[in-house]
């Protein structure tokens, strides 16, 4: 098991290597940063003092090393748009993102799971065969249209809620949060919603499928033939069996949620990372967009690593075995 | 006379289908007393598990009852409500399945699976019911009960997992417990162990049981009577010995004298020809004269006999067989 | 041509597609917008990008009114310069249908390129185009489809971004989604290449190109064929969003996305015609190539059920 994690764990490194490399080739061969920094006018003195500033004139080797033990330590270079460290424009952006994936997360997972419940478990009923039919469509629409049609009724048409923005925020510490006011709490219904369904009819669907291969097999069963409840049944027996795959699945998308939250972000103008990020690349703001790279993958590496850790929770037969590579 | 455990009368089940109405199970009646084991033998598909499960309550939809009455302990009960015969399952009837690498969850320890059925049927305490758990652990023959019970089902070998599977069967104290096919699915030197267990629980216990095989060996080591079944009808019932030393139906003959059996000497076997005819395409009459060797123009024409056709009421059959074979 | 039809209405697939009628709903809608986008020219009753068409007395006519400065008339309506978006919606299918069929085109010929390569090659090779695969297929294509848009724009000089930004489009979105040919044509590639038949070509002395080309690959048809149709409704849907996010194709030659965007500024001022239609149409583009994909995936093959 040790062997096992310290695999995964190299793996992990290996991946985030690989992302810095793509990282520090968009810094040092897209465009010219030393241009792109100092603007137009400029004299060879300022050059020159850059260069060395940069370290472009060592070897590329060097570069990348120090590149990286910068990016260690929270030094993504300055943004070429804004002028201020990428650093501090992201820590500034990533609340608001990672409040929006936290809702849209937690509503994805538990309306998933709900759902996907309920339709294996009921699933000749009317109810059912509706949702599984929306949720076909569902799937099938991209992300954009479904919020452009939430604020054009919630929003224009009906007047309900705020088409944009995060509303009111308080500043705690260097973490601006949404959830204290009244108007925050507002803001987050329609991206969160938009957020989320793409991944929850995801969900769903996945632990339809999988409650209705468990509730065929044998120890379902005999679980009805020791008289059990049906509530402890289809609870404490069916879906515990359901979470090894979907922990799977679920794990990777609440890692796409943040990368969705991009077009999300965009309909709605959320002041987060994503936004920053779609601007980036319309402005060739190089460092933001190799930051915000590095950062995504951090962040997908990690619930990767998670998820491989939480098989093992789950799973009593991967603790003696050692699990599969 | 006692009251018997177990008695059904007329019993018939059916199944709705395209190609119209299955009877798999059709008028079949017989009793089990305390401390007594039935054997119920027949072909698969003869509509022996068939039997069981419409007994516990278990019939998978569309299939159900379609006519005759069971009662256990004077007690009628198959026109209970669900929730009564949630009841009884586990507490008042156990049932062993086949396999017991499939019948017992894999993600709860041994100890929680019979803790939770104890808990759920009798008035204990967890302390207490753990307690029992151990206790039954010991009954069973697991070494070390106390140590073993908080493993895993996929840390015991087959044999050690299905005397889990008996004690889960027996955990509330049931009058009658149902095994349908108890010792298929296991190695043959396994087998013997786990039907001299059922016998012995059976005696000490005073449980009457109803044991599903397709194996003869198995029904002449355990059982005190015999039904045999065909084609969802009993054949015929009474002692091992009776039936085995002197079957009086003809289906019995044959199988009889295809069964290689240590304790009838060294005899040829021998086949029946043909097949059981599946269901929905029975032929008129009695179900075997397509293969029974004597068969009349009565028994293609007349309806199916019964065991009262039979003065001994022994066999289902117009010209029950006497003497050896 | 007719010969193959009947021949195709007779087949097993004929007979699933006759039984479907969301199959068959689909292949006529996605007949109808192919041939609308193919003969935009010719249908629209303008020509949106050519300046000498538009009156901007036109600006903002609701759809099935008559403008009563100028007595023209708009079946959706026109836009804030005065143009039919009638005739934008069919150019923008054009552009939208267009970066969609190329990138899954792209995307095909390198999958089927590498997974070809990967499985009948194998070893190291094998490893590592597959382990790149797996690298990307951890992140999102939408992602990285946005990254290799993002570094071209960074790579190509300022006054010729906007003419390539359709050809990056097509690279990025191709890039992002060529996985799946990959991994299922080297699942066959790895099961055909200790066939009989391919040992006896190999003994004929045919190349690896001849054996790859004329029989490996004709054994994964099917299951590519079934996900280059899932891939188009992805790719146009990436496309879309893409340009939704204005990173995608140029205002100067909008695709749905890009309309839909301009749209939504007028919609929030209750013009809702601009940003409702192509909406609409983008609607029913990803419903219908999506809804085909799904059943030729289930008539084909219903083991590749999901």
């Amino acid at each position: 098991m040790i062997v096992f994690f310290i695999r995964r764990l190299g793996q992990s490194l290996l991946v985030l290597l690989i992302v810095g490399l793509v990282a520090f080739s968009m810094f040092r061969f897209v465009g010219d940063p030393i241009n792109n920094m100092l603007g137009q006018e400029r004299t060879q003195a300022d050059v020159d003092r850059m260069r060395v500033e940069l370290g472009l004139d060592r070897a590329i080797l060097t570069q990348y090393g120090i590149f990286l033990k910068k990016a260690v330590q929270g030094d993504f270079g300055v943004s070429y748009r804004q002028g201020r460290p990428v650093i501090e424009v992201l820590a500034e952006r990533a609340p608001a993102t990672l409040e929006l994936a936290l809702v849209s997360g937690a509503l994805a997972l538990f309306f998933g799971i709900v759902f996907g419940m309920y339709t294996a478990i009921k699933r000749d009923s009317f109810i059912a065969k509706s949702i599984m039919t929306a949720s076909l469509i569902g799937v099938s629409l991209p992300t954009f249209l479904i919020g452009i049609a939430l604020i054009n009724i919630f929003a224009v048409k009906l007047e309900l809620l705020p088409s944009f923005g995060r509303g009111e925020t308080v500043k705690i510490g260097g973490w601006t949060t949404g959830f204290l006011t009244r108007s925050g709490l507002i803001a987050l219904i329609l991206p969160s919603i938009t957020l989320g369904l793409y991944q929850m009819t995801l969900i769903m669907r996945l632990v339809r499928a999988e409650m209705l291969e468990v509730l065929r097999q044998d120890y379902i069963r005999f679980a009805w033939a020791r008289g059990l409840k049906e509530r402890s049944i289809n609870f404490n027996h069916a879906l515990r069996n359901t979470l090894v795959p979907v922990i799977t699945v679920t794990g990777l998308q609440l890692g796409s949620i943040i990368a969705f939250a991009i077009i999300t972000e965009t309909v709605f103008q959320w002041p987060g990372m994503g936004l920053l990020f779609v601007n980036a690349i319309q402005f060739v703001d190089i460092p933001v967009m190799a930051a915000y790279l590095m950062l995504i993958s951090l962040v997908f590496v990690t619930i990767n690593l998670l998820v491989d850790m939480l098989y093992f929770a789950v799973d009593p037969r991967l603790r003696v075995s050692g699990g599969k590579g | 006379m006692p009251v018997p455990v177990l008695s059904v009368r007329d019993l018939s089940v059916e199944i709705p289908s395209r190609y119209g109405v299955m009877r798999p199970v059709d008028r079949v009646s017989f009793d089990i007393a305390a401390g007594e084991i039935l054997g119920v033998v027949g072909e698969s598909g003869a509509g022996k598990s068939m039997t069981g499960n419409a007994v516990i309550g278990l019939l998978a939809r569309p299939a159900h009852i379609s006519g005759g009455e069971v009662w256990l302990m004077g007690q009628r009960i198959d026109t209970l409500a669900t929730e009564t015969k949630r009841r009884i399952r586990g507490r008042r009837i156990g049932m062993v399945f086949q396999d017991p690498l499939t019948s017992l969850n894999p993600l709860l320890t041994v100890g929680q699976q019979l803790t939770e059925t104890i808990l759920e049927h009798l008035a204990v305490s967890k302390k207490e019911a753990r307690q029992r758990s151990i206790q039954l652990l010991q009954e069973v023959g697991i070494p070390a009960a106390a140590e073993r019970i908080d493993s895993y089902p996929h840390e015991f070998s087959g044999g050690m997992r299905q005397r889990v599977v008996i004690a889960l069967a027996l955990s509330a104290e049931p009058s009658l417990v149902i095994a349908d096919e108890p010792t298929t699915a296991l190695d043959v030197s396994v087998q013997a162990q786990i039907i001299g267990l059922l016998k012995r629980l059976c005696r000490e216990r005073g449980v009457a049981v109803m044991l599903v095989t397709h194996d003869m060996g198995v029904i002449a080591e355990a059982a005190d009577r015999v039904a045999v079944m065909y084609a969802g009808r009993l054949a015929e019932i009474g002692s091992v010995r009776d039936v085995i030393l002197t079957p009086a139906h003809h289906y019995a003959r044959g199988l009889m004298a295809s069964t290689p059996l240590a304790s009838l000497g060294m005899r040829r076997l021998r086949q029946i020809p043909g097949s059981m005819p599946r269901l929905g395409r029975l032929p008129q009459g009695c179900a075997f004269n397509p293969r029974c060797e004597q068969a009349t123009q009565r028994c293609r024409v007349d309806p199916t006999p019964t065991l009262s056709d039979d003065p001994n009421g022994r066999a289902a059959c117009w010209y029950p067989l006497k003497g050896t074979i | 041509m007719i010969s193959r039809i009947s021949s195709f209405w007779a087949s097993d697939i004929g007979w699933s597609f006759r039984g479907s009628p969301v199959a068959i709903l689909s292949a006529i809608m996605v007949v109808v917008l192919l041939m609308a986008a193919l003969f935009a020219p010719w249908i629209t009753p303008q020509n949106p990008f050519d300046p000498s068409e538009l009156n901007l007395a036109n600006g903002f006519s609701p759809p099935l009114q008559e403008n009563p400065f100028t007595n023209d008339f708009f079946v959706f309506g026109a836009d804030n310069q005065g143009r039919d978006v009638f005739s934008t919606i069919l150019y923008g299918l054009r552009i939208s249908l267009m970066v969609g069929v190329l990138a899954v085109a792209f995307g095909l010929v390198l999958g089927v390129s590498l997974g070809l390569i990967a499985g009948y090659v194998g070893g190291r090779v094998d490893s590592i185009i597959m382990r790149t695969a797996d690298i990307q297929l951890t992140f999102p294509a939408i992602l990285i489809a946005m990254l290799i848009f993002g570094i071209a724009k960074g790579v190509a000089p300022i006054e010729y971004r906007d003419q390539v930004a359709i050809w990056v489009l097509i690279v990025a979105i191709g890039l992002s989604d060529w996985v799946p040919f990959a991994r299922v044509v080297r699942g066959a590639a790895m099961v055909q290449k200790n066939k009989d038949f391919v040992l006896a070509a190999k003994l004929a002395g045919q190349g690896p190109m001849t054996i790859m080309f004329r029989h490996i690959l004709p054994n994964a048809m099917s299951p590519i064929l079934v996900i280059a149709t899932i891939s188009l409704a992805l790719a146009i849907i990436a496309e879309a969003t893409l340009s939704f996010l204005g990173v995608g194709a140029p205002p100067t030659k909008p695709s749905l996305g890009t309309l839909i965007r301009v749209g939504q500024e007028f919609a929030l001022s209750g013009e809702w015609w601009i940003l409702f239609f192509p909406a609409l149409t983008l609607l029913m583009l990803a419903l219908s190539v999506n809804s085909l994909g799904d059943w030729l995936r289930d008539a084909l093959n219903p083991s590749l059920k999901s």
